[in-house]
C-alpha cells in the first residue's frame, strides 16, 4: 500500500492519492488519481475493480 | 469362534422352542449370554431374538434388570464369569481404513456406547483457523475455509494437547500449514496450478510465518515432536480451481478436537453395527415346498434329496445378505409361513468402522473401549463419595 498512498493504516496520505485497480475485461492494472476518467488504459473498458486488502483476514474453518 | 452349532448344550431352548425347529439350525450358536437356570423356551426366544415379520419386527427391546425373571426363579443379574464365557470378538475383514468385526455377548447399550464414542468423542487434528493473505479465486474466503477444515490430516492426535480459547497457540497444541499457489499459463499454453489439491498444503514445523498477524509463536520446532510429519490423508482432494492470474495464499492453524464439537474432528467417515441375522426353519419343508424354497433362495437354502423326499438345509447366512429381506417377505406368504422365519440375534453385532485415516480402525475401537472404562471409573469414583448408607 505504501507506493499508492492508500487510506489504510498509514494515516495522512503523502502526495496525490493513487489507487491501483484491476480492469474488469483485460485484467490489466490501472493506477488512478482523484478526478481521473474511470477507464482502462489498455483496452478502454469502463469497469474497474478495487484490489483485495493486503491485510490478513482470519476465518474459522467451520 | 465359529458359526458351527454347539451340539447338546442347554443354551438351545430357543431352537427347540416352537417345538418345531426340525433341523432349523441357523447361522449361529445359541445365545451367548444365557442364564444358568433356563427360562421357558418361548421367553428365551423373545429375550435373545428379534423376529422379523414382513410388516414389523417383534421383541425388539432388551431389558437388563437383575430381577427381571425373579418370579420364574431365574437370576438375571450380571455375572462376570458368564460374561467372559459368552463374550467373543473377531475381525472378519480389514482393508485399508475399513474394518468389519463381530462382537458377541454384550448388550446393545455397550455396543452403542462404543459406536458413539468413536464418532463424537475420539480426537483428531483438523484445520480450525484460516488466515487468508490473498484469495483472488472465485471461491469465497468463507467457503474455502470451510472446505479446508474438512480435510482429514494424517497425524497422531495423541502427540498434541487440546487448545482452549484462552490458551496461546504453541508447538504443543497447534499445527501450521501453508497454502500458496498461483495459476499461470505456461509458454506451451498449458495451465499451471489450475487445480489446487490438498497435496499443496505444506507443513510448517517452525510455526507461523506471520506471527504478528496470527499471534502464533513456537518456542521450538515441531519436527522432533512429530517425526512422521503432517500431511493430508489424501493428496487428491480438490480444494479450489484457479484461472491464470488468480492466486491463493493462506495459513491454516490446526488444533485438536472431537466430533462432538464439529464433525470435521470425527475420526470416522462413519461407524455402525447391525445384528447378526438368522434364518430358521420352523419345520422341515418337504417335497414341492422344499424345492420351491430352495429355488427362491439359491445358495442360502440347499436342497437335498428330490421328489417327495426333498428337504432343505440352511447355508451360510452371512454370505447371502441380499436374500435375507426375501426371507422376510416369504415368511409372510401363506404357503411358506409355516416353514421359514428370519430372526436377528440381539447380542451379536456386526460392527463396521470406516476411518478417515488419522487413526487405524482397530486403534479407534481400542480407544473407545479405554474411554468407556475411564468413564465407568469416574462413575465409581462419584459413587464412593456418597457416605455408606442404605437407601
Amino acid at each position: 500500500m505504501q507506493g499508492t498512498g492508500g487510506y489504510g493504516a498509514g494515516g495522512v496520505p503523502s502526495g496525490p492519492v493513487q489507487v491501483a485497480y484491476i480492469c474488469g475485461d483485460c485484467g490489466a492494472e490501472n493506477t488512478l488519481k482523484p478526478g481521473d476518467v474511470i477507464r482502462c488504459r489498455e483496452c478502454g473498458y469502463r469497469i474497474l475493480y478495487k484490489k483485495r486488502t493486503k491485510r490478513v483476514v482470519q476465518y474459522e474453518a467451520r | 469362534m465359529g458359526r458351527t452349532k454347539k451340539a447338546g448344550k442347554k443354551e438351545e431352548p430357543a431352537a427347540a422352542a416352537a417345538g418345531a425347529a426340525a433341523g432349523g439350525a441357523a447361522a449361529d450358536d445359541g445365545p451367548s449370554t444365557s442364564y444358568d437356570a433356563s427360562l421357558p423356551a418361548t421367553l428365551e426366544e423373545q429375550r435373545t431374538r428379534i423376529i422379523c415379520k414382513p410388516d414389523r419386527n417383534l421383541h425388539t427391546t432388551s431389558t437388563i434388570a437383575a430381577s427381571q425373571w425373579a418370579s420364574l426363579g431365574v437370576d438375571a443379574a450380571f455375572d462376570l464369569a458368564r460374561f467372559k464365557r459368552g463374550f467373543d470378538i473377531s475381525i472378519t475383514s480389514y482393508e485399508g481404513d475399513d474394518m468389519e468385526f463381530e462382537m458377541k455377548g454384550v448388550s446393545c447399550a455397550v455396543a452403542n456406547s462404543l459406536r458413539r464414542i468413536m464418532i463424537s468423542e475420539t480426537p483428531t487434528m483438523a484445520i480450525e483457523h484460516v488466515f487468508i493473505v490473498n484469495n483472488t479465486s472465485v471461491i469465497q474466503d468463507e467457503v474455502l475455509s470451510h472446505r479446508l477444515g474438512l480435510i482429514p490430516l494424517k497425524v497422531d492426535p495423541r502427540l498434541f494437547q487440546y487448545k482452549s480459547k484462552e490458551d496461546a497457540p504453541s508447538e504443543q497444541n497447534t499445527i501450521v500449514l501453508k497454502l500458496k499457489v498461483e495459476c499461470r499459463r505456461l509458454p506451451n499454453g498449458a495451465l499451471e496450478n489450475d487445480k489446487v489439491y490438498s497435496s499443496a498444503l505444506q507443513w510448517l514445523p517452525e510455526g507461523s510465518e506471520m506471527p504478528d498477524e496470527t499471534s502464533c509463536r513456537f518456542a521450538s520446532s515441531q519436527a522432533a515432536l512429530v517425526p512422521d510429519g503432517v500431511r493430508p490423508v489424501h493428496d487428491d482432494i480438490l480444494i479450489a480451481k484457479l484461472r491464470p492470474g488468480q492466486a491463493i495464499e493462506l495459513e491454516c492453524h490446526c488444533i485438536k478436537g472431537v466430533g462432538d464439537e464439529h464433525a470435521k474432528w470425527s475420526p470416522v467417515a462413519t461407524t455402525w453395527y447391525r445384528l447378526m441375522p438368522e434364518v430358521v426353519l420352523l419345520q422341515q419343508p418337504r417335497g414341492q415346498v422344499a424345492e420351491e424354497l430352495a429355488e427362491q433362495l439359491p445358495g442360502l437354502l440347499h436342497l437335498s434329496g428330490s421328489g417327495d423326499k426333498a428337504t432343505v438345509v440352511v447355508g451360510d447366512v452371512r454370505k447371502h445378505d441380499k436374500l435375507l429381506e426375501k426371507v422376510r417377505r416369504l415368511s409372510g406368504e401363506e404357503r411358506y409361513a409355516p416353514y421359514i422365519q428370519l430372526r436377528k440375534i440381539k447380542d451379536h453385532f456386526i460392527f463396521t468402522i470406516e476411518s478417515t485415516g488419522a487413526w487405524r480402525p482397530h486403534e479407534l475401537f481400542n480407544y473407545a473401549v479405554q474411554m468407556m472404562v475411564s468413564k465407568c471409573d469416574k462413575v465409581l469414583e462419584g459413587l464412593q463419595v456418597f457416605p455408606n448408607r442404605s437407601f
